[in-house]
């Protein structure tokens, strides 16, 4: 006999997570984190979230303009078995994001919904009221590897496919939902085109080039895509990824060390060739905005470009300051995955960036290193108004969104 | 102090855990090598659902003695907890992550008595 008094404790409805494990469930930890640190007031836009839009691929083909590809692709999904999703070309390192299922909500999420609300609407809504979140921005996923498919048709069919589905069927049926939607970038009319013809739609933001490419982001070709895209005044993102192909990463053995070179790596290529170009002179008011690359970069590449243009500035006439003044003061970025380790590194990088105007917060949610907004709060070196700034206001400023609070927590 | 009986020693598994809510706080218990560890479910990282995550032995990579190596293996003495949010990993006995020792569970006292698990808080 126990001479004790006890209570009996309860067992937790979710012993072990798994791909079945509601996001609700998932995240409750978030949501309690949110709700202490007062979150229910403060104006949050998680600027970076995805959805996995090759759950609903047999959907997607459905809005291919071409007919003769749309029949091949909705033949392909009905018949064909044991093959990837029609068109998409993906990359070797997809099957590794999960770590053999030790973050299974990497490898898929399989929860039940509610009929009569499309599944990606009710997904995204559940993760916004986990981590405290008022507008969510979301994007592909396995499509950030289309601008590698040797087809450059492939790119405008499945880009523009994935745009009328998106505003058609996850746009519209909440307002809190927002993108930047697909621009077929290896394809610079077809990039004008999507933005003629979808950068007015309800809920569309901005633009999208996933930065996983080979592509002169400074060709003459692509001139007339950024006037349009200032003229409208909405930003211009580079999404990065991962692309374990690159020669460059030819050695990399471990999918850590090619996920987290490969992220930083497009983009440095990219931010290189924009400033180095002078597309911020060019194209002064347009906002160009770094996704999914950490911050860690962006004082390295600071110090190199700056170093290296004053011994060689012939080499970009264009330039009128350092190259690292144009990063600050042009470019915004998200805060995913921040490095945070090291503290006074981090301080540093947010400082050299000026974050209080520049940093835009964002989850990733549901990639395995995603970020909660208490990344941002709880940093002790921030004042308030930098804090939210970065959780919501800045986005909010070049997005130009309501800042009505939106959840509930 | 407040003690709650979690469940039977034959209720978890060798190995194997179990998750469950004791007033205001919710703790894991693990049973590996004949013992039992408790740890707070609040993830060293950013506070995550650590201990309703899976179970995996650690991994190692045995070297040969001229330096090289020739493939994986699970190390059957060391069992590691991982978080389900981020896949940090830690060792259920000493509640330490395997690649920053300063990063650890906050454990709870067990007291196994009569064939029942009690957890001290
Ligand atoms: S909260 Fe546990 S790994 Fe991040």
């Amino acid at each position: 006999m126990n001479d004790k008094m006890f209570e009996k404790a309860n067992e937790l409805s979710v012993q072990q997570v798994d791909v079945y494990t509601d996001t609700r469930d998932l995240l409750a930890h978030a949501r309690v984190n949110a709700r202490r640190r007062g979150f229910q007031d403060w104006f949050i836009c998680d600027v970076d979230a995805h959805h996995v839009e090759t759950v609903h691929w047999h959907e997607i083909i459905e809005y291919i303009e071409d007919p003769v590809i749309r029949e091949q692709a909705l033949m392909y999904q009905k018949e064909r078995i044991g093959a990837p999703p029609y068109g998409l070309n993906g990359d070797l390192g997809l099957r590794y994001q999960d770590v053999g299922g030790r973050i299974p909500h990497q490898s898929g999420q399989r929860e039940k919904t509610e009929p009569g609300v499309h599944r990606d609407v009710t997904l995204t809504r559940r993760a916004m009221e986990s981590l405290g979140v008022d507008v969510m921005v979301v994007f592909p996923t396995p499509m950030l590897f289309l601008g590698l498919h040797p087809q450059p048709e492939m790119e405008v069919w499945l880009g523009r496919a994935y745009n009328r589905w998106l505003i058609e069927r996850i746009l519209s049926a909440d307002d809190r939902i927002k993108t930047m939607i697909y621009l077929p970038f290896n394809s610079p009319d077809e990039a004008v085109r999507m933005v003629e013809e979808f950068g007015d739609a309800p809920g569309v933001i901005g633009f999208c080039i996933t930065s996983t490419r080979h592509k002169a982001v400074h060709h003459n070709d692509y001139m007339k895509l950024y006037a349009m895209i200032e003229e409208r005044g909405k930003p211009l993102s580079f999404h990065a990824g991962y692309h374990w192909q690159d020669p460059s990463l030819a050695t990399v053995n471990r999918f850590l060390g090619m996920h987290a070179l490969g992220f930083a790596w497009c983009n440095i290529v990219h931010m290189t060739n924009w400033v180095l170009n002078g597309i911020p002179e060019r194209f002064p008011k347009l906002k160009s905005i770094w996704i999914e690359s950490g911050l860690a970069w962006v004082p390295f590449l600071m110090q190199r470009l700056d170093d290296q243009y004053l011994m060689r500035s012939s080499e970009a006439p264009h330039l009128k300051r350092l190259p690292s003044e144009y990063m600050r003061e042009h470019c915004w970025y998200t805060t995913q995955p921040m490095e945070t380790h090291n503290k006074k590194a981090l301080a540093n990088t947010l400082e050299m960036i000026n974050a209080e105007t520049q940093l835009l917060y964002a989850s990733d949610w549901p990639h395995f290193d995603f970020d909660l907004p208490q990344e941002i709060s709880d940093l002790p070196f921030l004042s308030e108004q930098a804090k939210r700034n970065i959780l919501g206001l800045n986005a909010a400023r070049i997005f130009g969104l309501d800042t009505t609070l939106r959840k509930s927590l | 102090m407040a003690e709650y009986l979690v469940c039977g020693v034959d209720d978890i598994p060798e190995p194997g855990h179990r998750v469950v809510q004791c007033g205001e706080a919710e703790i894991g218990v693990f049973r590996f090598g004949g013992e039992f560890h408790a740890w707070h479910n609040s993830c060293a990282h950013r506070q995550g659902p650590v201990c309703q995550g899976r179970l995996y032995h650690r991994v190692v990579e045995p070297l040969a003695n001229d330096g090289t190596v020739r493939m994986l293996a699970h190390d059957p003495e060391r069992l590691h907890i991982v978080c389900p949010w981020h896949g940090y990993e830690f060792d259920v006995v000493t509640g330490q992550s395997p690649g920053d020792g300063s990063l650890k569970l906050r454990r709870v006292e067990l007291r196994v008595q009569d064939g029942e698990i009690y957890a001290v808080l």
